[in-house]
């Protein structure tokens, strides 16, 4: 279970003005739900995403996770509850390594590396299995630099890095975004399969609205630091991405409308 | 014979220091300036210990401890204070200037009839080769030059084994994609440390053994040892390659035994020793130009 409680983050840069970058959202994942966000460019919706893995920190508010308040938890120390996939390949994996010594990392999350052999004879074989599974014949490149493979095979391992221990909740940060159509929809395929065969808990930011519309159990849509819409079950199955869309296009028309009034208060009051 | 076997043992204790500096800049992306202090450093207390007369390893493995003691302190300086690498290492490097100067008392100290590392090795592996039938006078430099080449593989063998374990693995991994290792519950700050002590102990070593090799120790004696570890690193991944692990660091050793070849030939035919370093640092530009300017004209 995730809950994010009143979380504030406030950005001041130096002479600039103050950005609430998110303004005390608040929000409870139940363990096991799939969340798909949502959100225009400087929605928040990225703050949210490092907010919860620790890259930014809240300004105020708590992150609660699996019953641990994870606010003041270092980003390392959170990943003993989070995996993560974040939207550029390469900075999931380590390119010099191997599959297998990626994943050998990735075995260890959680817990003291120690000096043991990396890539053992077991983790081999139980690496093939899984990675067999998702690509079929990806399997026989275990010993690879994972530098030489494509962008979303590189996503996919991380995907399955990211889960080799069962997270309390999978971060996945616009994960498909930097990939060709057909190797995004590979790696759209083979998240929905592992968080449905794992019953994981899910957040997925993403600014495809395809996605948005077909993925996940419920779905989040941030502007301006906030939450504007949430909905799931019959709700969420029912929207479409045009209907997204149009939400999309009002918001930006509020927000001209907003822009234009501060103008004239501005001019009218100087 | 001799001056040729001499070179290689030379090149060969030095390939110590292109192992530190591959640790350091080629696995972490560290610019390490520590090394030109730990090297100092591991010479200055292997010296001091030695004088004072303790077993020539004793001496050498305190050395290499007071080397991996700066690496710490330059990876603590960066990891948690926040100050680059670049500026980390200077800062340690300048430090150690004084602290090696008041270790040793003065700028300059022979070893006088202290037992080296390289005597004990003569003594033992002289005699031997003597009785393969080597000619005497060249005995006891060949035993030199099979005890610096069994240091140099014994280290390249233990840095292989150890990043091939665990621990190893995610240091690997926090040096390539710091990103990565922390979101996989690694404390890339931390891993930098145990890096950069590895790499400086090696450093360390070195500086023991040469001050060994040379019968003295001198504050100076590390002035551009950070560039002579890249340009053993480059030259060996030039001649050699380096995909995997085990042919990159049997890349940066070669590449430190055959730059010293190439510095002693370069003396040999006349160039001024005071050229040396400046020398050294133009290979490393070049190295590190080459590719670029490679590749440009390849694309154009």
């Amino acid at each position: 279970m995730l809950d994010l409680d009143r979380a504030t983050v406030i950005f001041q840069s130096p002479g600039g003005p103050a950005v609430r970058a998110l303004d005390g959202v608040s929000l409870q994942v139940p363990a096991g739900q799939f969340v798909v966000v949502i959100g225009t460019n400087g929605s928040g919706k990225s703050t949210l995403q490092g907010a919860i893995a620790g890259t930014v920190r809240l300004s105020s508010g708590r992150v609660l996770l699996a019953g641990h308040d994870i606010s003041t938890w270092s980003q390392h120390a959170r990943a003993r509850l989070i995996g993560r996939v974040f939207q550029d390949p390469r900075a999931g994996t380590a390119a010099s390594l191997s599959v297998l010594e990626n994943i050998a990392v990735a075995a260890c999350r959680g817990r003291l590396p120690g000096l043991g052999w990396a890539t053992d004879r077991r983790l081999r074989d139980e690496a093939a299995a899984r990675i067999g599974r998702i690509v079929p014949g990806l399997e026989e490149r275990l010993d690879q630099p994972i530098g030489s493979m494509s962008g979303g095979q590189r996503q996919i391992v991380t995907l399955l890095m990211a889960t080799w221990h069962r997270p309390e909740l999978l971060l996945l940060d616009e994960h498909t975004a930097a990939l060709d159509p057909a190797a995004a929809d590979r790696v759209v395929r083979a998240t929905a399969d592992l968080i449905r065969a794992g019953k994981l808990t899910a957040l997925m930011v993403t600014h495809s609205l395809a996605q948005a519309a077909s993925l996940g159990d419920r779905l989040v849509l941030v502007h301006r630091g906030r939450i504007e819409l949430d909905v799931e079950g019959p709700a969420k199955r029912r929207l479409t991405p045009e209907d997204l869309a149009d939400r999309f296009d009002a918001l930006r028309r509020a927000d001209q409308l907003d822009d234009a009034a501060a103008r004239t208060l501005a001019d009218l009051y100087g | 014979m001799i001056t040729l076997l001499s070179t290689w043992t030379f090149g060969l204790t030095l390939a110590l220091v292109a192992l530190g500096v591959f640790v350091s800049y080629r696995l972490f992306s560290f610019p390490d300036i520590t090394t030109d202090g730990s090297f100092t450093l591991g010479g200055v207390v292997a010296a001091g210990l030695l004088v004072a007369g303790w077993d020539p390893a004793l001496a050498t493995l305190a050395g290499m401890a007071a080397g991996a003691t700066a690496g710490v302190a330059t990876a603590l300086i960066n990891a948690f204070l926040g100050v680059e690498p670049l500026l980390a290492g200077i800062l340690v490097s300048t430090s150690l200037a004084s602290v090696n100067l008041v270790a040793l008392g003065r700028s300059n100290v022979p070893l006088g009839r202290s037992t080296t590392l390289f005597d004990v090795v003569e003594r033992r592996l002289g005699p031997l080769l003597e009785r393969c039938g080597v000619d005497a006078t060249l005995a006891g430099e060949l035993a030199r030059t099979a005890f610096a080449l069994g240091v140099v593989i014994v280290a390249a063998t233990v840095l292989y084994l150890f990043f091939r374990t665990r621990l190893g693995t995610a240091m690997r991994a926090g040096g390539d994609t710091p990103t990565m290792a922390r979101a996989l519950g690694r404390d890339t700050g931390l891993l930098t440390v145990g890096g950069l002590a590895i790499a400086n102990s090696l450093t360390a070593a070195a500086g023991g053994l040469v001050a060994q090799y040379q019968g003295f120790a001198d504050v100076q004696m590390g002035i551009g040892m950070v560039v002579w570890g890249m340009a053993s690193v480059f030259l060996g991944r030039a001649l050699v390659g380096g995909a995997g692990l085990g042919t990159a660091l049997a890349a940066a050793a070669a590449g430190s035994v055959t730059f010293r070849l190439l510095v002693a030939s370069a003396l040999r035919a006349g160039l001024d020793p005071d050229w040396l370093k400046a020398a050294t640092a133009a290979v490393v530009l070049a190295a590190l130009v080459a590719p670029r300017l490679l590749g440009s004209r390849s694309k154009a």
